[in-house]
Parts: structure tokens; C-alpha cells; sequence
């Protein structure tokens, strides 16, 4: 049994099918990896790439049918996982494998307290009631939450995102186990927080000798955390080996391309192509929202939420600017107000000399025609029941002035072309479209009715890195040819570093830094933005040692201001 | 540089009658439906024009003559009732008023509910709350109490019956339609379209209206049904439609005191009721189908199987 060889999970020539309606798909082909104790494995790969396949496997997590196990094994200490029975499953399931999800308010149980829910993890294993609860305090103490003992009878909903993840974590190490799985854990997590929650995993790894597979989309993690990579593409592995290895001598030519589609991998905008900016088209004069809650028959008023704290900027012709924030940083009730969304408390909005505040509605909506907007999630932001056609010329319906009837068509067509789709495209719906697709069309839209500012909410977060880089490249060249501002809003900084001209860092509703783009990553001045800076990992990939800072260890050291949340906890 | 664009495919491209009707053949079970409700609706049509007389001439040779037997002539294969009338010919008339009082109940609170159901959603501010108190009002009474109050004062009659029963059903299509407005109106594509300057009229029309109407339609088929039976209930009561006008729902009442010796006075009609409003579920759940991008290949994709 004690095979010097052997290592303490194996995946050997692993094939997955799912068969559905449509036909067979091939989720992954020849699919072979190991792992050993305190070892880290990412497997990197764009979504629809196949990384969590061979992880479910593992787990017995693939649904059979539609899927079907075509061929390979899984070895778990020389013991093959695809064979053994559902009990012996569950018995490795939880106490000697365990995984960590990225949808931490989905993964909790939203009506028991997270007390109850860590010290289950001991009972359902035969501790006993009396002992689960201390063991379970001293493991949230140990991920490091705050408050461990004052906060062990509160509800999933009243932690933030990064707490959340810990409690999962706590959850997932309660037993011990040899190997943590964890699937894009920090994904929907603001990069400071990220940054902590990376250094608690790799803590926890040195401290058990865990083995630890990062499944994961983002190179930067892969770079700060994994010994060794395995990198995706269609379901096969097309390039394994130590992260150094696969980072300084890329072999797979996808390999290359992921590496070159990295935001901010092109550098800083060169200098000395920027047009001019001497034109201003956008000024933000002290802009300020209050949020309050109003006193009711059973409340006292409470006090103002101040989502927007006096933000003056403006905006060039022809310029980028980025904000940069995290969330509850007050960059989203920023474009609210200024779209006409939100109501501005304070101060005033100005497209060249027109009002957006304080105008009437007629002259607000003759500036904001210029203001078009393009948003995070394409799938949300198309009618699903609209042909590419209706969605494109509705600004045109909304403002018949603009294009004659007759020439929609004819219209939507040249636009599509622009983005780079077809114009058969105009006759299907959005779901038949990839999501780089749909966000083309978006932008589309956004472009219809010829404005001269379009506001970027996040627009390309939601996309996998080689079609990020390929959105943006399109609007950058959509920005030469037609002469376009960018207000592009992002909660990280390595995606505007090689697009944007300017960057705006806000905090708590303040911008907290301006300037011009190479200034403030070469030379940031305030601590928040030496913060963002360092929690990206991105940023270390060409530094040979990895990164060793320091980084509060608590989450939220500055809590977001969080309007309407009512129960938060003192 | 518009001048180059050439039209596309305009000609291949099929009417949309034609691939509704293509669409239609894929969905068996909505085609057969669809076949029933058309002869209902014939039946509705030239009902009574063709055989108004014979269905209500009494025999009483033939009271209570059972189904599925020949001696009597062709028109008492159904049996007959109490007063030696034919089920068959009375099934084949009585979907006139039917189809006309449960149609036009369903259809007027459908229009009523859900235009109120509309403002209730798309309106934040007094409005909505006085539309959903009297939705309230309406909801806490129950509904057959209501509508035998309201008969009793007004006279039974085609008009008033379907008046009751449209009123009394109204909070179903209001509560629905406000629930689903409310969380359409919060979707980025709505945001989308308030950016871009849409009034809220085309916000409500373009953007919330297709996505609530599956709903409404298959509520209104569902409904269809219930309708159809309040009406038996209140002809039971004697307050439904007064003889010798005659539905469906009536032939079903007074069929019920025969049940242990004529089961076929009831079932018949009972049987007309409920083919008729699966028929009209089938062919809801097509249109639900048929009318989502989303969905429409479930529809398409079957042309690939059936060769």
C-alpha cells in the first residue's frame, strides 16, 4: 500500500461527457492531475473551460445522467473515488476532502446561526453537543473573525461577503481534512478583502499540511498562491507545470495569449498619443447624496447615510477617466445621480454648460442624450424577449428626431458591424450570443444615438480575461473613431491601468486620489490606494519572490456605509 | 455610407403566421387543443341558430334515458335529462352562453386586475395603496357571498352574472401583476431603457408587459375553469343564469340531485367544462412557449425529431 509514489489525490485520464437534448457535450478530455500534502494546485481556466469538472468528480458531485464518466480515475490515498461506494463518498465528503464555494451567502443557511452551523459540522461527525460549540468558537476565532464569541448567534445575512467566506472556510477545515477544494473563492469579494482571505488559506495550508486545489479564472491568484498550475482551455489540459515555469516560459500558445489578455499586462497609455483634453464635456461640482431613513410610527429618524461626500472631477473630450472603488465606495450612486437615477443632495452636475441636476426635464434630457450608459452584466441589461434589432434601434424609438424610420435597419446593421458582429446578428436574441457578445451589443446601443460620453459601469468585470481584453481593445478603437469620453468604473485597478488616462480612487463616498494613471500606480499617495495597489495580485506576476506584506488581518477595517441595512449589529 | 447596406433576407423570411402555425404543428397536444376550442368555438357560433329547438323540446318518453344507446335517434347517444331533453344537443347549445359568460368574466378581469395591477406596481405613492386596500376589501369578503349579495339585490342575469364574477375575481390578476411588476421594474434592462430617456408608458409596454402576459395568460386559462363552476354554484342557488337561458354550469347543477341514478345529466357538460379548459391550458402553455425567445427552441428543436 505505502507506495513511496504514491501522491494523496490523483486524477488519471479523466473524461466527462453530459448528454443532453442537443447532443453530447465533451465537458473534459483526458483530464490528469495530481496533488500532495501541503501542495498547491490551481487549475486556471476561462468559464466553460471544464476547471471544476474533474474537482466535482472528485466530490461525486457530477449528476449521472446527464453526465457520464466515460473514462479515468480518481484517486484518493491509491483509492479510486469513481468506484467506491455512496456511503464511503459521504464518509471522504466533508471530513478528509472539503471544498469552499464562491457564493457564500448561497452556501450558508440563511435561518440558522452561524454558531449552530459551524459546531453541526462537529456533531453530524459524533462530537458531542456539549464540546461542539467551544471547538466551534475557537475555529471562527482561528479564520479570524471578528468578535467570534459576540457575533456566534447572529444569521448568515448580517455578515459582509469576506466574513462570510471565513465562516465557509471554518466550516470546510473543522475536521481536519488533507484536501480543501476551493472554487473561485474570492471571486465575488473587493480585492482588499481578497488579498486577506488568500493569506488565511495559505496560513491555514502551512498550519495542517493540507493539500489545497485553487480552482480559478484569475492569473493573479495563481501567481501569489499555487505551487504548481494546470491550465484549461476546451476541456483539456493544455499546459501543467510550476507556476515559474508556466508564467516565464509559456509553451501552449494559449498559454501565451492568456498571459498576453492580462489587464494591465500592455502598460500605461502612452503619453504622448492622448488627444487633447482641453475641451470639458463633463464637470462634477461637489456632488453629494444623503441617504435617510425616515422616521416611522416605530422609529426615530436615523442618521444620514452619506453615500456621496462632495466629488468635484471633470471630464475631457475625448479623455478616459476610471474611478476606481470598492463596493459601498459610492462609485455606483455616483453614475445614478449623475444619469438621473438618483437625486443629488448636494451640489451639481454639468454636460458642457447644461445642468444635469437642476435643469428641467426637457433640458436634462436633451444633455443626457449625450450620456449613454453601458452596464456591468449584458445579460441583465438586454430584454431577452428583443431581437438584437429592437434592442439597438430602441433609443431611436424613444427619440424619433434621431434616425428616420427607414433607415433602422440599415442602421443597426452598420453599428453591429462597428462592434464587431455581423449583420445577420440583428434578427436573434440575446441568448444566443456569448457574454462578450451581448456586452458588443450593449455597447451598440450605447452608441446609437451618437453621444459623446459613455459611462462604463463595471463593464467588462463580469467577462473572462481574453474577452475582457477584447472589449476593451473595441472600445478603444470605437473611442478614435468616434471621438468618445469614457467614464469607466471598475473595483480593481489592474483592468484600467492600460486603458484609462486618468484615475479616480474613491472611498467611503470620497475621492480619496486623482491623476493620471501611471502617477498613482507608480507613486499613490494615500493609504487606501497603496492598499488597492497591493492587494492586487496581478500586479506581482513578473516579481520573482512572491509578495510578503503585511495587511490588517480583520475584514472591512473601514466598513462600507450601508444604507437600509437594518439588523447590522452594533 | 447608409447607402450600401443591402437588405437582408427579407425575402426568405417567412410570415410570422406561417411559423406560428409551424410552431403550432410541432406542439401536438396545443394542436389538438386548439382543434377542440375550434369546434367549441363552432358550437358556440351556430349552436343555437341550427339547433336551438330541438335542444329545448321536451319527451318525456325519454326521461333520464341513459348514454350510448341508439333506439331513440342519433341526438340521445349522450342520454337525456329530468324532462327527456338531449344532453348532446343541450352540450352543443348551451356553449354559447358558456363561452360567453365565462369569455367575457375571464377577459374583464383580466383587463381590470391588471391595469390596476400595473399602476399598483409602476406607482410608488398613494395610488398604489388605495388600489391594493380595495383589492383587500375585495379579497376578504368571499367571493360566491359576494356575488349571491350582489344577485340578490341586482336580478340574475347573463349580464349581471358575468359582472359578479369578473368583479370577484379582479385581486387575482391585481396581486400577481403588481408582484411581478415590482421586481421587472428593479431589472438592469429596465434601468437600461430609463437611461436612454423611455417614458414610463414605453417602459411598461415594451419592456414589463411581455414579460408579465404568460403570466396573466395562463392565470386567465386557469381561471377560465373556476369561472365556469362559480357559475354552476350560483345557478345551484338559483342566482346563476334563469331558465329558460341554460350553460354548462347550470346543466351540471341540476344534474347533481340525479347523480346516484343519472350520472350522465352531470357528466356531460362536466365533461365539456373540463376538456375545455385543458384545452385552453394546452394551448396557454404554447403560447407561453411560443412567445419566449428563450424558450422557443424547445418548440423548434422537435422539427429535427419529427423529420
Amino acid at each position: 500500500m505505502a507506495d513511496a509514489k504514491e501522491h494523496l489525490v490523483e486524477v488519471r485520464n479523466l473524461s466527462v461527457d453530459f448528454h443532453t437534448k442537443g447532443g453530447t457535450v465533451a465537458a473534459v478530455r483526458d483530464v490528469s492531475w495530481h496533488i500532495d500534502r501541503g501542495e498547491t494546485l490551481a487549475i486556471l481556466g476561462e468559464s466553460g473551460s471544464g476547471k471544476s469538472v474533474s474537482s466535482s468528480a472528485l466530490m461525486g458531485l457530477i449528476d449521472i445522467p446527464p453526465g457520464e464518466i466515460t473514462s479515468g480515475e480518481v484517486l484518493y490515498c491509491g483509492e479510486d473515488l469513481l468506484k467506491v461506494s455512496a456511503e464511503r463518498q459521504r464518509e471522504i465528503n466533508g471530513s478528509r476532502i472539503a471544498m469552499v464555494f464562491q457564493d457564500t451567502l448561497a452556501a450558508l443557511n440563511p435561518v440558522y446561526q452561524i454558531g449552530w452551523q459551524v459546531a453541526e459540522t462537529f456533531r453530524s461527525h459524533g462530537v458531542d453537543r456539549a464540546d461542539a460549540d467551544p471547538k466551534a468558537l475557537e475555529l471562527l476565532e482561528r479564520v479570524g473573525l471578528n468578535n467570534a464569541r459576540a457575533r456566534f448567534n447572529d444569521y448568515p445575512h448580517q455578515f459582509s461577503g469576506g466574513q462570510r467566506q471565513r465562516i465557509m472556510i471554518a466550516m470546510a477545515i473543522a475536521l481536519n481534512p488533507d484536501l480543501l477544494i476551493a472554487d473561485e473563492p474570492t471571486t465575488a469579494l473587493d480585492v482588499t478583502v481578497q488579498a486577506r482571505i488568500l493569506r488565511l488559506l495559505k496560513d491555514l495550508q502551512r498550519e495542517r499540511g493540507m493539500g489545497l486545489l485553487m480552482i480559478t479564472h484569475d492569473l493573479g491568484i495563481v501567481a501569489g498562491m499555487a505551487d504548481r498550475v494546470a491550465i484549461m482551455n476546451g476541456g483539456r489540459i493544455v499546459e501543467t507545470g510550476t507556476v515559474k515555469e508556466v508564467f516565464e516560459t509559456p509553451k501552449h500558445p494559449y498559454t501565451r495569449s492568456l498571459l498576453a489578455s492580462v489587464p494591465g499586462a500592455a502598460g500605461f497609455v502612452d503619453a504622448t498619443v492622448r488627444p487633447e483634453h482641453d475641451e470639458t464635456l463633463l464637470r462634477v461640482e461637489e456632488l453629494s447624496k444623503e441617504y435617510l431613513s425616515p422616521a416611522s410610527l416605530f422609529r426615530a429618524e436615523k442618521p444620514a447615510v452619506l453615500a456621496l461626500d462632495k466629488v468635484s472631477f471633470t471630464l475631457g473630450r475625448g479623455e478616459t477617466l476610471g474611478i476606481v472603488g470598492e463596493s459601498g465606495s459610492g462609485k455606483s450612486t455616483l453614475v445614478r445621480t449623475l444619469i438621473g437615477l438618483e437625486q443629488a443632495t448636494h451640489g451639481d452636475a454639468f454636460y458642457r454648460s447644461d445642468s444635469l441636476i437642476h435643469a428641467t426635464r426637457e433640458a436634462r434630457d436633451v444633455a443626457r442624450r449625450q450620456i449613454q450608459m453601458v452596464f456591468q452584466d449584458p445579460t441583465a441589461s438586454l430584454n431577452p424577449r428583443m431581437s438584437v434589432q429592437e434592442i439597438i434601434s430602441e433609443p431611436w424609438a424613444i427619440h424619433p428626431d434621431a434616425v428616420p424610420g427607414s433607415q433602422w435597419k440599415a442602421r443597426v446593421g452598420d453599428l453591429l458591424e462597428q462592434v464587431g458582429l455581423l449583420r445577420e446578428h440583428a434578427a436573434r436574441y440575446p441568448h444566443q450570443f456569448s457574454g462578450g457578445q451581448r456586452q458588443r451589443i450593449a455597447i451598440a446601443r450605447a452608441l446609437a444615438l451618437k453621444p459623446e460620453i459613455i459611462i462604463c459601469d463595471e463593464a467588462v468585470s463580469s467577462l473572462d480575461v481574453s474577452v475582457q481584453a477584447q472589449v476593451i481593445a473595441l472600445l478603444k478603437s470605437l473611442k478614435e473613431e468616434f471621438v468618445l469620453s469614457y467614464l469607466f468604473i471598475a473595483h480593481d485597478l489592474p483592468v484600467v491601468r492600460s486603458f484609462v488616462d486618468r484615475v479616480l480612487v474613491m472611498h467611503k463616498g470620497t475621492i480619496v486620489e486623482q491623476g493620471p494613471t501611471r502617477q498613482i500606480f507608480t507613486d499613490p499617495q494615500h493609504p487606501y490606494t497603496r492598499e488597492l495597489l497591493h492587494s492586487d495580485p496581478v500586479l506581482s506576476l513578473g516579481n520573482a519572490p512572491p509578495r510578503r506584506r503585511r495587511l490588517p488581518s480583520s475584514d472591512d477595517p473601514t466598513p462600507p456605509p450601508r444604507p437600509f441595512a437594518g439588523a447590522a449589529k452594533p | 455610407m447608409t447607402m450600401t447596406a443591402p437588405p437582408i433576407v427579407s425575402s426568405a423570411e417567412p410570415s410570422s403566421l406561417r411559423v406560428s402555425l409551424g410552431l403550432l404543428w410541432r406542439d401536438k397536444f396545443a394542436c389538438v387543443a386548439v382543434l377542440f376550442l375550434l369546434a367549441v368555438a363552432f358550437a358556440a357560433i351556430f349552436g343555437p341558430w341550427l339547433l336551438g329547438a330541438s335542444a329545448t323540446k321536451i319527451n318525456l318518453m325519454a326521461r333520464n334515458a341513459p348514454p350510448l344507446s341508439m333506439h331513440l335517434g342519433w341526438h340521445y347517444i349522450l342520454g337525456a335529462d329530468a324532462l327527456g331533453r338531449s344532453i348532446l344537443l343541450r352540450v352543443i347549445v348551451g356553449a354559447q352562453n358558456t363561452m360567453m359568460l365565462a369569455g367575457c368574466a375571464v377577459v374583464i378581469s383580466l383587463l381590470v386586475g391588471s391595469i390596476l395591477g400595473f399602476i399598483a406596481g409602476f406607482r410608488n405613492d398613494w395610488t398604489s395603496s388605495l388600489v391594493l386596500r380595495l383589492a383587500d376589501i375585495l379579497m376578504s369578503f368571499p367571493s360566491l357571498l359576494l356575488a349571491m349579495i350582489v344577485l340578490y339585490v341586482l336580478s340574475p342575469g347573463l349580464t349581471n352574472v358575468i359582472l359578479v364574477l369578473a368583479i370577484t375575481r379582479i385581486p387575482i390578476y391585481l396581486r400577481t401583476t403588481r408582484a411581478e411588476v415590482l421586481e421587472i421594474r428593479e431589472r438592469t434592462f429596465v434601468t437600461a431603457a430609463r437611461v436612454m430617456g423611455a417614458s414610463p408608458w414605453r417602459i411598461v409596454w415594451r419592456h414589463i408587459r411581455p414579460t408579465v402576459t404568460p403570466t396573466l395568460v395562463t392565470i386567465a386559462t386557469l381561471e377560465f375553469a373556476f369561472v365556469m363552476l362559480s357559475e354552476s354554484s350560483l345557478s345551484f342557488l338559483g342566482l346563476g343564469i334563469q331558465a329558460p337561458e341554460f350553460t354548462w354550469g347550470a346543466m351540471v347543477a341540476q344534474g347533481q340531485s340525479y347523480l346516484g341514478t343519472a350520472w350522465w345529466v352531470a357528466f356531460w357538460p362536466g365533461l365539456a367544462i373540463t376538456l375545455t379548459a385543458m384545452s385552453l391550458n394546452l394551448l396557454a402553455n404554447w403560447v407561453r412557449i411560443a412567445s419566449d425567445p428563450v424558450q422557443r427552441w424547445r418548440l423548434e428543436s422537435r422539427k429535427r425529431t419529427n423529420g
